[in-house]
């Protein structure tokens, strides 16, 4: 008989999808839950969940995650996807029904609009020595802890320049010399916060005549990418993908991931070219649970944190003697001036800034 | 189905569309209709208050006028250049015998299946400054995206046009030669005139995705460049100017509801008189040189960025390694990752599975729904309605999808916002378009009597499926599977925005590991995406055996 | 235990397809539903089938089966083109119902079957395999497996060639006799219906002309369509209807229905009788078995007659026509 019994394919198909169930997520969600009891019977206080809402780029050891459910009691839940501002979108509007506890990763270009939204509980806390040089202007309730800080800056390929023979350029002004024509990339200030970063220092550079800089920069060569990635790892001479452009936004902290083997660093930090972006925690207005907001704030402030901040997330601590790595400590230099826009005024005219900023690069 | 026990026809023909519909409506419409029309209503009612003209507003900007007219040139153009390379290689591929032929048509497949995140950076990669096609200076220019699209679907046309060229009648055209006319004429003539459904029909939905495709524009356009889908996405995630996202959401929605509504006035008006005999395939000759060379050049255009991605994975410094590879069971330099990109693949595997079962299943019944024989002209029409409905997901953005589970999806019965159920159902309804149009062909070649003749000889409804169309169904079927499958492993817009880091899925921890510094971590990430192409190129594979006609044609 | 129709009527998005329409269908006989295409006929079949809803009462031994769906009526339903799963063989097409009933030795059950249908040794065949005609007797065997209470034929043969048509008519009314089932079979062929049926139910338009005996019916179509339609060559009216009337010997009608054969040339020498029709050939065209004429005749027109094949006349020709009664049918 060739042919198929009728009866036989139902059945065939059904342990097929018997099969793929128990591979499936849904069919085996009690992972998780294995994982949960035994976390919470490990831990004697047994204070709940706390939940952290942050950005794609929020790393941190497992060790210091496990001192901190150690110390505190609170098992640590970590909800991370989007950039600073897609995060701040989310919690705005979410806003009163939160998807978490507590938010980190809110900066100084975004802080105001999740503040206006009134995403944040008001936070009764005692920031650490030199943290507070970082607080958001105009937080008048202290809902925003800082946490770390870092300089936008443009970076140069200094192998490159030397090979040439050229001298780098130094100044903002430097990158719309024809010398240095076809030479930079960056990424878009309309959907990077790094971009939006070095916007903001050409706006407090030039004022009311940054569009006339911008097209400056336009008209020699520069590339927009669509992200961070995109520059750094395509196009710049010393990314991942061996791009062939030497200058590049990057970070002040990018020079200690290009150090040469021979100690020194392939890469600096243009330091007049740096634009300081600050990232906040704070507890969100409809918490399930403020206690353990409040002690992961806390924690996240606390020398653990701090010190991992480098390795884990390329940024700067914002508490005064905590100990930097030693390739920080000896090529990621910081700006002592670095550029920066009244917080209010971001808020106010960001989107506008934008809207002008598109028109000028955009074809 | 036991409703039809005592039921009168004429209430159980209704009863049973109802009872066959209900669970993918219902899903649709929790899961895209809910939130989608709360991020529009969001934009409409920007602070409690009904305020249409800050939505009329936004499309009286030039920036509005600007950004429509790129993406549908730029749509406009793929789809053209799509239908002038897919035409031969369907030709070649379906008409002429040669050897790997069904390997060629499977690979020429996984582009469309590939995530937008790693055709990206394969294409950056290659036409980057410093890429082998650097010199062409074509990096970031609109030449980029639309090579990109195309890159992504000349498959749909060799696809929707291979299978009906593969069923078309001989005898016409040799008819027509034995008249006089030159092989030109007779595709002129005969031919063409045949074909032309399909091709309609092929290019009305590759202009859809090229229309709303996301990550090409962003990623090769650099941001110079914005369609109607990114700049959703900008509105949205950047500048929360959500009266804006929403004009241009519902702008976009009513566009892809008219494209589907050609589409599928097209795809009816096929002449069902048409004979479908498939011919066996021939031996190429020397006049089909033309074809063949054509289908080189698409293969060539398709393996070039899919090259540079391999041997880029296998360069770690400037040497040849493996290690891109050993390393993917790490977190990656710094600590780039949450997990091992091998368990962000296994969460794939699994989400993947997830994903397929649900589309499968609901797929299944809209399929079910949509083909049963209309009595009345108002069932028809309700039919076709539905079968529109289940397109849509095809034509919202990511980003407003993602965002309005966030405000919709929030509160009991339904606080869905952390469920691990989301990213499986976000993938599901992605696929399930492909798998309604892989199944309602097949489900609509069967003789309505076929079923009759089996329920006059005491079959029930149950047992009248697994007799006529289940026999029918079950290879579609597998390959339906395969393509959500496939569908489900690369898809990044909404997983990115929904999955959290300890779930993240491989195109998510590609976009990551390229997100953070370090020469290790992009290697991994060239490493991972030939993984995940390879991965998906054995699923399409295994499709392809399968050899079902409508795979695909939309 | 009989079909009965009252008032049955079925629309098509508004548009009615069978209108009050009234039927019996006594046990053990086979009823031929005979009209042109369009006129509504398969759609009674398919309403008694339980496929379209109609408003009415359709009965089987008076009970209502207005709530029963298809499956559960009993009624086996053979389409024209035999609608065989192509993916089961000939012995697994047939034996379906058996094994939906659980019925024991249906291996048995179905080479009888088929041996009934003349395809003895076929049960491993694929559909595909068989002719036209195999198929269709594959269909049948397979409707008559269960021994259904109404078996229920939708143009049985009319997917075949001629040839094979009429052969396969005569076997279909032998196995329905043999197996004595009750059928209902729709088809638009007269010489079909009256190979196959014991009663005949005309319908014209959604609506029930004429129904009755074969015999009864064919001698009496109800109007001038319907005879036409029963394969009367031409309806003659007024004088020319007399005129053939007197020459059959009847009396008087308003109307008569002639058969081709009604009219022969009577080739025997002699002046002929008072009343028969002379005329001239205006046409004459031969077949193997007669010559067809076409014949003006004077007072009456032009008539259809056929001459044997030995004595042709040519056109042109006088020639004296002798009437059939028995191929005559007065309408009234």
């Amino acid at each position: 008989m060739r042919s198929i019994s009728a009866a036989r394919i139902p059945l065939g198909l059904a342990a097929l999808a018997l099969v793929a169930t128990s591979c499936s997520l849904v069919g085996s969600g009690d992972d998780d839950e294995g994982r949960d009891a035994g976390g919470s019977s490990g831990s004697p206080q047994a204070g709940g969940t706390v939940v952290l809402v942050t950005h794609e780029s929020f790393a941190l050891p497992d060790e210091v995650v496990a001192a901190f459910e150690e110390e505190s009691g609170y098992q640590l839940e970590v909800r991370a996807s989007g950039d600073a501002g897609t995060l701040t979108n989310k919690l705005v509007l979410t806003e009163g029904n939160p998807t978490g506890d507590v938010a980190f990763g809110v900066d100084n270009t975004f802080a105001s609009r999740a503040l206006e939204a009134g995403v944040f509980d008001g936070l009764d806390l005692d920031l650490p020595a030199g943290a507070e040089t970082y607080a958001l202007d105009g937080d008048d309730d202290h809902a925003l802890a800082p946490v770390d800080n870092a300089g936008v800056c443009v970076n140069v390929d200094d192998t490159w320049f030397a090979d040439k023979g050229i001298d780098p350029p130094a100044t903002l002004a430097d990158l719309t010399d024809p010398a240095y024509e076809d030479l930079f990339v960056l990424p878009s200030a309309a959907t990077s916060s790094v971009g939006l970063a070095f916007l903001l220092t050409t706006i407090d550079e030039y004022g009311d005549d940054w569009p006339d800089y911008w097209s400056d920069l336009m008209d020699n060569g520069a590339r927009l990418t669509n992200g961070w990635s995109d520059a750094y790892q395509a196009d710049f001479t010393q990314g991942g993908g061996k791009g062939d452009r030497p200058i590049v936004l990057s970070y002040d902290s990018s020079p200690a991931f290009t150090v040469d083997g021979k100690g020194g660093t392939t890469t600096s930090a243009l330091l007049d070219t740096c634009f300081r972006q600050v990232e906040y925690a704070g507890v969100l207005a409809g918490a399930k649970n403020p206690d353990g907001a409040k002690a992961l704030v806390e924690f996240l402030l606390g020398p653990q944190v701090q010190a991992a901040l480098p390795e884990s997330m390329y940024v700067f601590p914002v508490v005064d003697g905590v100990e930097l790595p030693a390739d920080w400590a000896s090529f990621a230099k910081q700006s002592d001036e670095p550029h920066e826009v009244d917080p209010a005024e971001v808020a106010e005219q960001r989107d506008a800034w934008l809207t002008e900023w598109r028109d000028v690069t955009t074809g | 189905m036991s409703l039809s026990l005592s039921l009168p026809p004429a209430v159980r023909r209704p009863a049973s569309l109802v009872a066959l519909a209900a669970l993918p409506v219902v899903v649709l419409g929790c899961f895209f209709v809910l939130p989608v029309s709360g991020m529009v209503a969001r934009g409409f009612w920007p602070d409690g208050e009904l305020d249409v003209g800050a939505v009329l507003e936004v499309l009286t900007r030039s920036r509005t006028g600007r950004v429509v007219w790129f993406t549908v040139w730029s749509a406009g153009l793929a789809t053209v250049v799509s239908v002038l390379l897919g035409l031969p290689a369907a030709y070649a591929l379906h008409r002429l015998d040669f050897p790997l032929r069904r390997t060629v048509r499977a690979l020429l497949l996984v582009p469309f299946v590939l995530p937008t995140v790693v055709v990206g950076v394969a294409f950056r990669q290659l036409l980057g400054e410093s890429g082998p096609l650097g010199f062409l200076g074509l990096d970031g220019t609109p030449v980029a995206i639309v090579a990109g699209l195309v890159f992504f679907n000349a498959a749909v046309v060799i696809r929707a046009v291979g299978a009906s060229w593969e069923s078309l009648d001989s005898r016409p055209a040799e008819a027509a030669a034995a008249l006089g006319a030159s092989p030109a004429q007779v595709f002129r003539t005969v031919t063409l005139p045949t074909l032309r459904p399909a091709i309609v029909s092929a290019a009305s939905v590759v202009f859809l995705f090229c229309a709303t495709s996301f990550g090409v524009v962003l990623t090769l356009g650099g941001t110079r460049y914005s369609s109607v889908e990114t700049e959703i996405y900008l509105l949205t995630t950047d500048l929360l100017d959500l009266p804006g996202a929403a004009a241009l959401s519902l702008v976009q929605l009513a566009a892809v509801v008219a494209l589907l509504a050609v589409a599928a006035r097209l795809r009816h008006s096929a002449d069902p008189s048409v004979v479908r005999v498939p011919s066996r395939p021939r031996r190429p000759a020397r006049t089909d040189l033309p074809q063949l060379a054509m289908t080189v050049l698409l293969l060539a255009l398709v393996a070039a960025p899919i090259a540079t991605l391999v041997v880029g994975s296998l360069r770690v410094g400037d040497a040849w390694s493996l290690g891109n590879y050993r390393a993917l069971d790490s977190v990656g330099d710094q600590q780039a990752l949450v997990v091992p990109v091998t368990d962000a693949l296994v969460t794939s595997l699994r989400t993947a599975v997830d994903a397929t079962w649900m589309s499968l299943l609901l797929g299944l019944l809209v399929a079910l729904a949509v083909t049963r024989r209309s009595r009345s002209r108002a069932e028809r029409r309700l039919r076709t309605v539905l079968d529109g409905f289940f397109m849509l997901p095809l034509g919202v953005s990511a980003a407003t999808l993602g965002f309005g589970f966030l405000i919709t999806l929030d509160r009991p019965p339904l606080d869905l916002r952390d469920s691990a159920l989301l990213v499986p159902v976000a993938q599901a309804l992605v696929a399930l378009p492909l798998v309604v149009r892989t199944l309602v062909p097949v489900l609509d070649g069967i003789d309505d009597r076929q079923r009759q003749a089996a329920a006059s000889l005491g079959a029930g409804p149950l047992r009248t499926l697994l007799t006529v169309d289940v026999p029918v169904l079950w290879r579609p079927l597998l390959a339906a599977s395969g393509f959500a499958f496939a569908a489900s492993l690369g898809e990044f817009g909404a997983t990115a925005f929904l999955a959290r880091d300890e779930s993240a899925t491989l195109p998510v921890v590609i976009f990551r590991l390229i997100g953070h510094p370090g020469a290790m971590n992009y290697g991994m990430a060239l490493a991972a995406s030939v993984v995940l192409a390879a991965t998906t190129a054995a699923v399409m594979l295994a499709v392809e055996r399968l050899r079902v006609p409508s795979l695909g044609a939309l | 235990m009989s079909l009965s129709l009252a008032h049955v009527s079925v629309d098509y998005d508004g548009v009615p397809a069978v209108v009050d329409v009234d039927l019996e269908l006594p046990a053990g006989q086979v009823l031929a539903v005979l009209g042109p295409s369009g006129s509504g006929k398969s759609t009674l079949l398919r309403a008694v089938a339980g496929l379209e809803p109609a408003r009415g009462t359709i009965a089987w031994a008076g009970q209502d089966l207005g709530g029963v769906p298809t499956h559960r009526r009993g009624f086996a339903l053979m389409f024209q083109d035999g609608q065989l799963f192509g993916h089961l063989t000939v012995g697994r097409n047939v034996g379906y119902a058996l094994r939906l009933r659980k019925v024991r030795d249906a291996e048995a059950r179905v080479a009888e079957l088929l041996e009934l249908v003349g395809l003895a040794g076929y049960a491993d065949r694929l559909p595909g395999t068989l002719s036209g005609g195999e198929r269709q007797r594959v269909a049948l065997a397979r409707s008559l497996a269960v021994e259904p209470r109404l078996l229920l034929l939708d143009e049985p043969l009319s997917a075949l060639d001629a040839g094979l048509r009429e052969r396969l008519a005569g076997e279909l009314r032998d196995i329905l006799v043999a197996a004595g089932t009750t059928a209902l079979m729709v088809t638009h062929d007269h010489e079909e219906a009256y190979t196959v049926a014991d009663r005949i139910a005309v319908m014209r338009a959604g609506r029930l002309v004429q129904s009755g005996e074969i015999a009864q019916v064919w001698a009496a179509p109800a109007d001038p369509e319907t005879a036409l339609f029963l394969g009367y060559a031409r309806v003659l009216v007024d004088d020319a209807a007399q005129r053939v009337l007197a020459a059959a010997g009847l009396p008087p009608a308003p109307a008569v229905a002639v058969r081709r054969s009604a009219l022969t040339v009577d080739a025997s020498p002699g002046p002929g009788r008072l009343h028969d029709l002379r005329g001239v050939v205006l046409s004459a065209r031969m077949t193997p078995d007669q010559v067809r004429l076409v014949v003006g005749v004077e007072g009456v027109g032009e008539l259809d007659a056929v001459a044997s094949v030995g004595a042709h006349p040519a056109a042109g020709e006088p020639v004296r026509l002798v009437v059939d009664r028995s191929r005559l049918a007065v309408i009234r």
